[in-house]
């Protein structure tokens, strides 16, 4: 057995020497933005903290809530945050977008710690609505000379992560410890939030 | 020993594959040369341009949501609306400045999110209208690279593109695998919008 396993890793190494060989082009001149636009926007919403305490958020929302929030939140979300964003890339200015941003993690962390159950509208509203300044900050924040459609691709599954992430850790709502941790993790946000606002204010 | 390597064999080809992931290559989404033939070139030009790419799976996963009836239809028609709008797009010297793309992404990611219903023959001069766009486009690019039997590789894999997610679709019983279908279609639609104000501050 021990043969077997040392065989296996002796052909992994062998392979990959293989590929470290496999000659690729030379490329002289910077490549216009493919792979990197891709990778920095997949980067971009885990860049600051408050876009990824406020992502994280709806994901834990939408999983006390249950569904169809559970899937209809995060799917608003990338959305309207998108609309954000294009205002952004457009140069449409939008007044205290770091005050919206802060105090969205306030509000959706604060919904997350009382456990708030309004109507599935209003929730999509809420989150829709600071969905606008997330990504207005991102879309005014985009760096030059990427490629637009893999910047965009990258940016929408990052924070599709982002909400998945949040999604399964609110999947321990179904223990009571669970739920209490939950709301824990939604007082810290909105912690972070009157944080974020302070900075934002000064 | 035997069935160690039973077991293993997966794990190992697992392992070969993620070391295969290490191997450094370059992305380059037009006029791919293979070497292997224009058929082969057009077959990785459609891999290769997530413009096609994207839309096309969103057009196939909103045919599945709508059904077998629709998926087949659109399996076989958009590669020859394509194929259509590949020779027209051949034939002229206008290069389209229009977001072609952008405007894909948002309708078919839409339509994919929201599980709109839609006629079968509303898709089908849907699947048709992508076609020829988007093959329009791909004629452009591919005119002074690998022309018409590019053209039938991109038919090829299209055919095989729309039929796989389509089917994938048409299979899922569980609830919560076609809300991850429309999830997927809210984040076209999402990236759609980016590339639209992308053009826009281009433009100005």
């Amino acid at each position: 057995m021990s043969c077997s396993r040392s065989t296996t890793w002796t052909s992994i190494v062998y392979v990959m020497a293989l590929f470290l060989t496999w000659s690729s082009p030379a490329l002289a001149h910077v490549e216009q933005g493919q792979a990197a636009g891709f990778v920095s926007g997949l980067q971009h919403p885990w860049s600051g903290l408050d876009h990824v305490l406020a992502m994280i958020a709806v994901g834990l929302w939408g999983a006390q809530l249950g569904t169809p929030a559970v899937w209809l939140l995060p799917v608003t979300f990338p959305m309207v945050m998108a609309f954000g964003g294009t205002l952004g890339l457009v140069g449409v200015k939008l007044p205290g977008v770091e005050i919206g941003i802060a105090l969205s993690a306030i509000l959706l962390g604060a919904m997350v710690l009382a456990e708030a159950r309004p109507k599935l509208v209003l929730a999509a509203i809420l989150v829709g609505f600071f969905a606008i300044f997330h990504g207005h900050a991102h879309g005014t924040e985009l760096p030059p000379g990427q490629s637009g459609l893999l910047y965009s691709m990258g940016f929408v599954i990052a924070t599709g992560i982002l909400h998945g992430l949040g999604i399964t850790l609110g999947l321990v709502h179904r223990w009571p410890a669970g739920k209490l941790a939950l709301r824990g993790a939604g007082a810290f946000i909105a912690l972070m939030g009157v944080t974020f606002l302070w900075r934002a204010l000064a | 020993m035997k069935v160690w390597h039973t077991r293993h064999a997966g794990l190992e080809g697992v392992l070969v594959g993620i070391a295969s992931l290490c191997c450094p290559s370059s992305a380059a989404a037009h006029l791919v040369t293979t070497g292997m033939g224009p058929v082969y070139d057009g077959i990785c030009h459609l891999l290769l341009t997530p413009e096609d790419l994207v839309a096309v799976l969103a057009l196939g996963l909103y045919a599945g949501l709508r059904g077998a009836i629709t998926g087949r239809r659109t399996m076989f028609l958009l590669p020859v609306a394509w194929f259509i709008g590949g020779i027209a797009g051949s034939a002229v010297k206008v290069v389209p400045s229009f977001p072609i793309p952008a405007l894909s992404f948002l309708v078919l990611g839409g339509l994919v999110a929201a599980d709109l219903y839609m006629p079968t023959a509303a898709v089908t001069v849907l699947a048709i209208a992508i076609g020829l766009v988007h093959g329009f486009s791909n004629g452009v690019a591919l005119k002074e690279g690998a022309g018409t039997l590019g053209l039938m590789g991109i038919m090829i894999m299209l055919f095989i593109l729309v039929t796989l997610a389509s089917a994938v679709v048409v299979s899922l019983n569980k609830p919560w695998a076609r809300i991850a279908v429309r999830v997927a279609g809210s984040w076209t639609f999402a990236s759609g919008l980016l590339m639209l104000g992308w053009f826009i501050r281009i433009a100005k």
